[in-house]
């Protein structure tokens, strides 16, 4: 029930990658036949992957992941444009791979405006339109929230900025291989291996053509100079794998998915002072994400990972920084309601025993924890 | 990350309830911050007869209520007054060191009850004990307005 979290490699996967570990270990730039297999391998893999995203090769680029992919995206867009203009847009509810770099730039003299969002954790597109300024040279805005499941209409927003004239980067993480991604409004694109049943430490990034963009990792000027360092062709074969089983798979993955989503929600609604948090229908098929009043989210995830289900919360006492979730605040919630935070995600191999197993051990941690509670009595 | 013995408080917490007609009453946290701690004492002698807790807060904030319970119950009330909150870490087993504040606030919901409990019945207060207080109470309307 963490599977926003992290994914584990389908066992498909993991046969995809293992020759590529001990008989297939070239190195890409090579010129012995070792190597030239790593690199036709490395470019059937970018063709592979292109085209399951409806792009051209060219503007695949391999990554170590999706932090490092949004760390391209702003700094890469920003240092290539700063003489264009000043100003970013991104919103407040993004993941802190796209926040922390913005804030870096900050420090480096750019501008940033971090837009609000609805109660559903919503970027209004007439937001963005009003925001863009002569200097703005970048928007970035996640498709899918990984807290609360929000799908944000990227395509409104996409439109927008090609009309402006500004860079549109989507943080699609989340979104990628769980829902369908069209690439015809977008600019940049970060997705990650781990978060669709691939391989940790590998992503991509999707760089249309003609973008200005800056590499910021230099070395020996691999993924045509954008991101140098050999390949992780083992990964990058993992990766591959992962997203053309989702895609293929996403149909009946995501009717199973909104099947359990609607279960969950409707008992979970049951219990008392609880409500839904994110968007009811424009959400992620896995995703369920509740605030119960008067307890905390730390003894809830750990008295449910006693009985077996791993989840997580945006409490501040599981945050290495003591504050409650940025999300959680962002969509008006304040610090004693984003404590009792729970989310739930569900993926390929959660089963309806799972799901039944949650809605029959909820209410009564939540019951217990109340007892406990000195609040709302 | 936590120690087997806050598992084991968190898990099966001693003396957790709400107390009728308390001999002192010690309110410490705040619901914005994550943790509300509530001590419940009755004194008879000298000697804390009883103790209960409520807790809303984390798995540390559970464990610290339960075993300053245990810690104290049955206890000289100017033995109680010398608990620190090292010695709340030691019976843990040690907290990670972001939690370490919990163990803080169960001394300081600890020495809230015996205030209280001294102040209603017009006993002297130690002097320790009243700068003790004040500085809860600081704390405590800080948490507030912030």
């Amino acid at each position: 029930m963490d599977y926003a979290a992290t994914t584990p490699v389908d066992p498909r996967v993991v046969e995809a990658m293992l020759p590529y570990f001990t008989e297939k270990f070239g190195n890409s730039a090579s010129l012995h036949s070792v190597g030239q297999e790593a690199e036709a391998v490395l470019e059937s893999c970018r063709r592979k992957v292109a085209k399951l995203l409806g792009a051209r090769p060219s503007e695949i680029f391999f990554t170590s992941g999706g932090t490092e992919s949004d760390n391209m995206a702003l700094k890469g867009i920003a240092l290539a444009n700063k003489n264009r203009g000043k100003h970013i847009i991104t919103s407040q509810i993004e993941h802190h791979a796209v926040l922390h770099p913005a804030e870096w730039l900050e420090k480096q003299g750019f501008r940033v405006t971090y837009l609000p969002v609805d109660k559903y954790g919503m970027v209004d597109p007439a937001s963005v339109e009003r925001t863009i300024s002569e200097d703005t040279i970048l928007v970035s805005i996640m498709h899918a929230n990984n807290e609360i499941g929000t799908i944000e209409p990227i395509e409104e927003i996409g439109k927008i900025c090609r009309k402006g004239g500004v860079y549109f980067h989507t943080d699609a993480v989340q979104s990628v291989g769980k829902i369908p991604v069209s690439l015809k409004h977008i600019d940049i694109l970060s997705s990650s291996g781990h978060k669709i049943y691939g391989p940790k430490g590998v992503g991509i990034i999707f760089i249309k053509e003609g973008t200005k963009i800056e590499p910021i990792i230099h070395g020996g000027g691999h993924e045509h100079g954008m991101h140098s360092g050999t390949e992780n062709i083992a990964g990058i074969v993992g990766y591959t794998k992962a997203l053309e089983l989702c895609i293929k798979e996403m149909k009946p993955e995501t009717k199973k998915l909104l099947k359990f989503r609607k279960r969950l929600i409707e008992e979970i609604d049951k219990i008392p002072d609880c409500w839904l948090n994110g968007h009811p229908e424009k959400r992620l098929p896995g995703n369920v994400h509740f605030c119960f009043r008067f307890i905390e989210g730390e003894s809830l995830i750990l008295l449910l990972d006693q009985k077996g289900i791993e989840a997580s919360t945006g409490s501040a006492c599981s945050s290495k920084s003591l504050k409650p979730s940025h999300v959680l605040t962002a969509i008006g919630l304040k610090p004693e309601e984003a404590h009792g935070s729970l989310r739930l995600t569900m993926g390929r191999f959660t089963t309806q025993e799972d799901v039944e197993r949650v809605i029959k051990v909820l209410p009564g941690i939540v019951e217990r924890l109340r007892k406990i509670s000195p609040l709302g009595k | 990350m936590y120690s087997k013995i806050v598992m084991d408080h968190f898990k099966n917490p001693r003396n957790q309830g709400r107390m009728k007609n308390p001999d002192g009453v010690g309110k410490v946290g705040n619901p914005t911050c994550g943790d509300v701690l509530w001590f419940y004492i009755k004194v008879k002698d000298g000697i804390i007869e009883d103790v209960k807790w409520e807790t809303y807060g984390c798995a540390a904030a559970i464990a610290v209520s339960s075993i300053v319970s245990e810690m104290i119950k049955g206890k000289k009330i100017g033995d109680v007054l010398k608990i620190k909150n090292r010695d709340v870490l030691k019976g843990l087993g040690n907290l990670p060191p972001i939690k370490i504040h919990c163990s803080i606030l169960g001394v300081e919901a600890l020495q809230e009850a015996i205030y209280d409990y001294l102040s209603k019945n017009h006993m002297s207060i130690p002097e320790e004990l009243k700068k003790a207080h004040e500085r809860n109470v600081k704390t405590l309307n800080a948490l507030e307005e912030h």
